[in-house]
């Protein structure tokens, strides 16, 4: 599961060749497969591609990896005659590095499965190769909702979270509860404009509006000014539609500026990584919306002590996601009794998914997985009992409810 | 209410002295690569990554030995200097001679190998780092609020920045350093040791990012990449500036940080070009920099 260099173009000619000895080997010897399912080469090869350095990388990251491996020695335990590889690639936040890497892998590493980790741009990248391919991708740490709207492919599945459930899980609560008055501090990029214009049109439909919103650039650092434009605007809450460091950097500075006493902070997108680092003192009372908590169940905080043996940090939503994600696909390629494409996404589309990520989940036609989302307050020091033990929950909101129904997807694909 | 461009002036004066508050900022990270470009002709590019450890030593003093802010604010400047001095004279000195490119590309080496080893050991997410317990709270002024912590640090940088300036260029170690740059041989024939000069001044140069490191712990995100994006801007500060310009330094990185603030309120999602926008039309018209001498 090493990064393999991308073969650049002078090679060519040498690849085709390689190709055509390849086939003919593949024609003349027909394997002797005992296991029931059908395999395109003997194996099924799963491609994970992430943020592995960078911004993203401690909520998905390498012990993402980790716990996609976790899912194929699950599979593995159980299922012995069955092969499962696995290969993990980091994507620098570049959507070109990320699409180039799941086409080399699609083409020349009989992969059968890619796991999309963070960032929506590179997997609205990878959504495009994969679906070309006909093989099934899965989109588990990118937020942006047009995954399976706009951009919605037969072969997508969406599915810890997206953009639409946060807005509708936290924005409809935070209205509901009071917070009729808001200003968005949006990163300037496909997945915080996604976020601030689905947010901004629940506050709307719930009788709230919006006072005003600024931009600030990725990775913007500081963010003081902003907070004085905040404060000018009057508002009563003041919706983070950010992620990672610069929602850090915007709670701190929020606490600095007197911001939070005047207005409440809303963090539209918060990872348990996120109030590790920042601590209880600075957070504490803040809403989020959580696809998964390690300790919901009695069967997640299982698997999520099984998991901080191994990396040493309690897993956030889209660790938990990524293992629950193959380990489903593992199970619909051998209910299929093959690893092709289409019939694989056939089998899941009309699976129920039970495991410790959700139970009663469900793989709609536009590729969203339809699960429980869960509105939770952090906790102040005093009320948290053990360390990462971080939220309570305050309400789970039903799947329909927090994503929408299929009625309103924008998928093409629905109006056959 | 007077306005300007549809904002008020009690508004801009308060984004006027948050761009004040980050151009000292600015200003104190710049005048260290300044000083060592000046008097060693070395592009540090590990600046960033030596200002991240500043801000990470700040973080394990407190968390590992019970040391809190204001110890942390001499040692970790003192540990990062020291490491200077080791890089200094195990590597660095072995590239003098060379093009400035090979001093780019070691420091830059450098800079990936501390990255990457805090990265692995400490995550991207970042730790937590509370504002010392005297310098909470904030000013009401009526326009804004200004969080005293801020003060403090426009205080320290601008003292540091100028009492840097004042011996550099104004006593008789700043004239032999600067001596032992223009010519070294003859500057070793009137028996000054000049290599040593070099090591200490490049100790100074990086105490001085860590400085900046321990300054920002309480303000922002404390992780191993925290100065990856902050020493391009620098860099632009720098040759704005004009490369090696103490002065220039010192006035271009509080100038940008103001124009830098006024483009957050004008056009936000361009606060983060605007600098290299300014570094290219001041090239286009002084190549050398504001600051910078013709050679």
């Amino acid at each position: 599961m090493k990064i393999v260099q991308s073969v650049r173009a002078g090679f060519q000619p040498a690849l085709a060749v390689t190709g055509a000895i390849a086939a003919l080997a593949l024609l003349v010897a027909t394997p002797a497969q005992s296991q029931s399912p059908k395999l395109s080469d003997q194996a099924i090869r799963i491609g994970f591609i992430t943020d592995m350095s960078s911004v993203y990388s401690d909520l998905d990251g390498q012990a993402g990896a980790t716990a996609i491996q976790m899912a194929i020695d699950d599979f593995a335990a159980k299922n012995p005659g069955i092969k499962v590889e696995l290969m993990s690639a980091d994507h620098q936040n570049k959507a070109d590095v990320a699409s180039s890497k799941a086409r080399e892998w699609f083409d020349q590493k009989g992969m059968d499965m890619l796991i999309g980790g963070t960032n929506s741009g590179a997997n609205l990248a990878m959504k495009a190769v994969a679906a070309d391919k006909k093989k099934p991708f899965f989109s588990i740490g990118a937020g942006t909702a047009r995954l399976t709207n706009e951009e919605c492919t037969p072969y997508t599945v969406h599915y810890a979270y997206d953009t639409v459930a946060l807005a509708n899980v936290t924005g409809g609560a935070v209205v509901r509860a009071g917070g009729k008055s808001w200003f968005f501090l949006t990163a300037d990029y496909a997945f915080g404009q996604s976020l601030e214009k689905d947010t901004a049109a629940v506050v709307t439909a719930n009788g709230g509006k919006v006072l005003g919103e600024v931009r600030h650039p990725l990775n913007a650092s500081d963010f003081s000014s902003y907070m004085l434009q905040a404060q000018s605007s009057g508002a009563q809450i003041l919706g983070l539609a950010n992620a990672g460091g610069d929602t850090i950097n915007s709670v701190k500075a929020a606490n600095e500026f007197g911001v939070t006493p005047g207005m409440k902070l809303v963090g539209l997108l918060m990872f348990i990584t996120d109030i590790h680092s920042l601590g209880l003192q600075l957070t504490q009372g803040m809403y989020m919306t959580d696809g998964w908590t390690w300790n919901q169940t009695p069967e997640s905080s299982a698997w999520a002590k099984r998991f901080f043996a191994k990396v040493k940090r309690m897993p956030t939503m889209v660790q938990a996601g990524d293992y629950s994600a193959t380990l489903q696909y593992l199970e619909a390629v051998k209910a299929a009794g093959t690893d092709d494409g289409d019939a694989v996404m056939a089998q899941l589309k009309k699976t129920r998914i039970n495991d410790m990520f959700t139970k009663d989940g469900y793989i709609r036609a536009d590729g969203l997985m339809v699960h429980d989302m869960r509105l939770v307050q952090v906790k102040s020091p005093a009320e948290s009992k053990e360390p990462w033990d971080y939220v309570k929950l305050v309400e789970v909101v039903p799947g329909e409810k927090a994503y929408g129904s299929l009625a309103e997807s924008k998928c093409p694909l629905l109006k056959k | 209410m007077t306005t300007v461009f549809g904002h008020s002036l009690t508004e801009l004066l308060g984004q006027l002295l948050l761009g004040l508050v980050n151009g000292s900022f600015y200003a104190l990270l710049s005048l260290g690569l300044a000083v060592i470009f000046g008097l060693l002709n070395v592009i540090n590019f590990a600046h960033g990554a030596l200002y991240m450890l500043g801000a990470m030593l700040a973080w394990i003093g407190g968390e590992y030995f019970g040391l809190g802010y204001w110890p942390m604010l001499v040692i970790a400047p003192l540990v990062v200097g020291a490491f200077g001095i080791v890089f200094e004279r195990l590597l660095l000195r072995r590239l003098y001679g060379l093009d400035h490119l090979y001093g780019l590309l070691l420091t830059f080496g450098l800079t990936l190998l501390i990255e990457g080893v805090f990265r692995s050991f400490f995550g991207v997410s970042g730790q937590p780092y509370a504002v010392p317990a005297g310098l909470g709270g904030a000013f009401r002024l009526g326009f804004m609020v200004l969080p005293i912590y801020r003060v403090w640090v426009v205080a320290i940088s601008l003292t540091v920045c100028l009492a840097t300036w004042f011996v550099i260029e104004r006593t008789s170690l700043g004239a032999l350093l600067r001596a032992g740059t223009e010519n070294a041989p003859l500057t070793k024939a009137f028996g000054v040791n000049v290599p040593l000069l070099i090591t200490l001044t490049y100790g100074f140069g990086v105490a001085l990012a860590a400085l900046a490191g321990v300054l920002a712990a309480p303000i922002l995100q404390v992780q191993p990449l925290m100065g990856t994006n902050l020493i391009i801007v620098v860099f632009a500060v720098v040759v704005i500036g004009g490369l090696g310009s103490i002065a220039g330094s010192i006035v271009t990185g509080i100038a940008l940080g103001v124009i830098e603030g006024l483009t957050k309120v004008f056009y936000s999602v361009g606060s983060s070009t605007v600098i290299f926008v300014v570094m290219a039309l001041v090239l286009l018209v002084r190549p050398s920099g504001l600051f910078g001498r013709e050679h």
